[in-house]
């Protein structure tokens, strides 16, 4: 098969919404946004790890102890499909992490944002979760195979996250005044960081063009983020949190909720590096990878010294 | 069986050493050296929480003055917890919570065996189901001795110098104390003395195949079982009970 020709087979099985798979031919542009968009959700996993980690020594209940462990690993075993999924794509994990602490490869902005009572890790399950399954559900359908079966299993869990986000939040609201208002403190700090987490609006969105060609993409960065304000928008009244937005109104035209301006100077000088947390979060994770670094080599030449007796 | 005292304060060791032990792995969370192993401590330290809350559970149901399972975890102080000594040293570096855990584990393995056929039916109840859990976390130990061991010489030398250092606070999960003495004749709990040398055998020979020496009999240290603990629980417990305490009316 000549070039045109495996370009003509990539593009038949795009159109006939048939998955691309590892050994398929694929342009080099489609394999190289699918390595930065992978990566950089491997990472966000990974990443993610660190402010809820914050609080796991300081879990109010054995049960919440126990609801926030296996949710950090589950985040764990996120971060090992993707750079799995990603891996098939012709990097390796060692690459995609120097590339991260090169700051080559970035990780989600939200999680430059600091926990800083135990009322945001219900915001972080109930609104990060919240968003990062909107968008997930829509990325089960991308056109890259192993990252839409990686999806798949994430969502399950993801659900889970969500839901225990949401419990947290819940039963502070129905307790005492210092919990609720620790609860509506976290929801009025967390709630802009989360509605850009669906990127800049699509009028400003830079790689939005081939991704939705390429089907990688399904759905636009303000379509998503208008699902996700309202499905929580109802969830919020329910439990007596307010929307920290006084413009935030019902359109019954557009059977949505208009929403005020985000502010993305702030989105812009965070992503940028001047964060509360990103120094913080990629200091840490260069230390811990360091640190971890005999073990490795310990774990390697043992592997090799095995291999040698077996030989 | 034994008094409602006895087996209450007998809860209480078992509950709180899964307890505080879990809560040191937990500090691997986001540190492992690489992530397959950050993984694995979490889930190492779920199934100690988890195992934490059954005995602690059971141990407020035997009290029966209307505590639960949370207010024994987080309202009692440091001379009022029952943990062994080496469950509350510090996470230090990953051959230190290796070799905590290779002690750990190979104990928790031989005595809840034992404790299956404990007398007290809701215990080895507990025991049948933590067992499983244990045998995996010994052979993740045993793994990485070997590893650490057989692996280069920096981490050889780590390991047998972690091993020397933790030595002396193995002695104490073998002491049979007045509450030991009363329990075993009520075939409660099993005699210590029989199981620390099963430990011994299981224990020297991952060591032995690690290329690590077992350290001598020197001191070995002891006091929780009085309540005189290392300085490092009183920091655990102030960061583990901050939020109960510092919101008592609060339910989580």
């Amino acid at each position: 098969m000549n070039s045109t020709d495996l370009v003509t087979s990539f593009e038949r099985k795009i159109d006939a919404e048939d998955k691309i798979e590892p050994r398929d031919a694929m342009p080099e542009k489609y394999r190289l946004h699918l390595i930065r968009q992978i990566s950089q959700h491997a990472h966000s996993e990974v990443i993610g790890m660190q402010p809820e980690g914050n609080w796991l020594s300081r879990a109010p209940s054995l049960r919440a102890k126990q609801i926030l462990l296996a949710k950090i690993q589950d985040e764990g075993g996120h971060g090992l499909y993707l750079y799995s999924a990603a891996e098939t794509l012709g990097i390796s994990r060692d690459e995609m992490i120097r590339q991260l602490h090169e700051g080559k490869a970035r990780y989600s902005n939200i999680f430059n944002y600091p926990t800083l009572t135990w009322a945001d890790i219900g915001a972080i399950g109930w609104l990060v979760d919240g968003a990062a399954i909107v968008n997930q559900v829509a990325l089960q359908r991308t056109s890259y195979g192993p990252y839409a079966r990686a999806m798949f299993r994430i969502c399950k869990e993801e659900s889970f996250h969500q839901r225990q986000g949401y419990e947290i939040m819940a039963n502070m609201m129905k307790g005492t005044v210092a919990q609720r208002e620790m609860a509506q403190d976290a929801m009025n700090r967390w709630w802009w960081p989360s509605l850009t987490m669906f990127g800049p609006h699509d009028s400003d969105s830079p790689h939005s063009g081939d991704a939705f060609r390429w089907k990688i993409k399904r759905k636009s960065n303000d379509e998503l983020r208008q699902k996700f304000i309202d499905k929580t928008v109802q969830q919020a009244e329910v439990i007596g949190l307010t929307i920290p937005d006084a413009q935030l109104k019902w359109n019954e035209e557009k059977q949505g909720y208009d929403h005020g301006e985000i502010n993305w100077e702030e989105f812009k000088r965070v992503i940028n590096g001047d964060g509360p947390c990103n120094r913080q979060r990629i200091e840490h994770h260069k230390k811990c990878h360091e640190e971890g670094r005999w073990v490795r080599e310990a774990a390697e030449a043992y592997q090799r010294k095995i291999q040698s007796i077996n030989n | 069986m034994g008094s409602k005292e006895q087996l209450f304060k007998y809860l209480l060791r078992l509950g709180d050493n899964a307890l505080i032990q879990g809560h040191r792995l937990s500090e691997w969370c986001s540190r492992g050296p690489i992530l397959e192993e950050d993984i694995a401590l979490s889930n190492l330290a779920l199934d100690n929480i988890g195992r934490a809350q059954a005995f602690l559970q059971y141990a407020s149901e035997v009290e029966g003055n209307g505590h639960t399972a949370d207010d024994l975890a987080y309202r009692r102080s440091e001379r009022q917890y029952l943990n062994f000594l080496i469950t509350e040293l510090p996470t230090g570096n990953f051959a230190y919570t290796i070799t905590k855990q290779l002690f750990i584990a190979q104990y928790d393995v031989i005595l809840f065996e034992a404790l299956c056929k404990s007398t007290d039916t809701t215990i080895a109840g507990i025991a049948a189901k933590a067992i499983k859990e244990a045998r995996y976390h010994a052979s993740h130990a045993s793994d990485w001795c070997l590893r650490l061991g057989m692996g280069t010489a920096l981490s050889h030398d780590l390991l047998q110098n972690e091993i020397n250092d933790i030595w002396m606070f193995t002695g104490e999960m073998f002491e049979m104390t007045e509450l030991d003495k009363d329990l075993v004749q009520f075939g409660i709990s099993p005699d210590l003395t029989i199981l620390q040398n099963i430990w011994l055998d299981k224990v020297g020979s991952v060591l032995i195949k690690s290329g690590i020496q077992l350290p001598g009999q020197g001191y070995q240290q002891t006091g929780s079982q009085q309540g005189i603990h290392t300085e490092h629980l009183g920091h655990i417990l102030s960061e583990m009970q901050y939020l109960q305490r510092a919101y008592p009316d609060a339910t989580w």
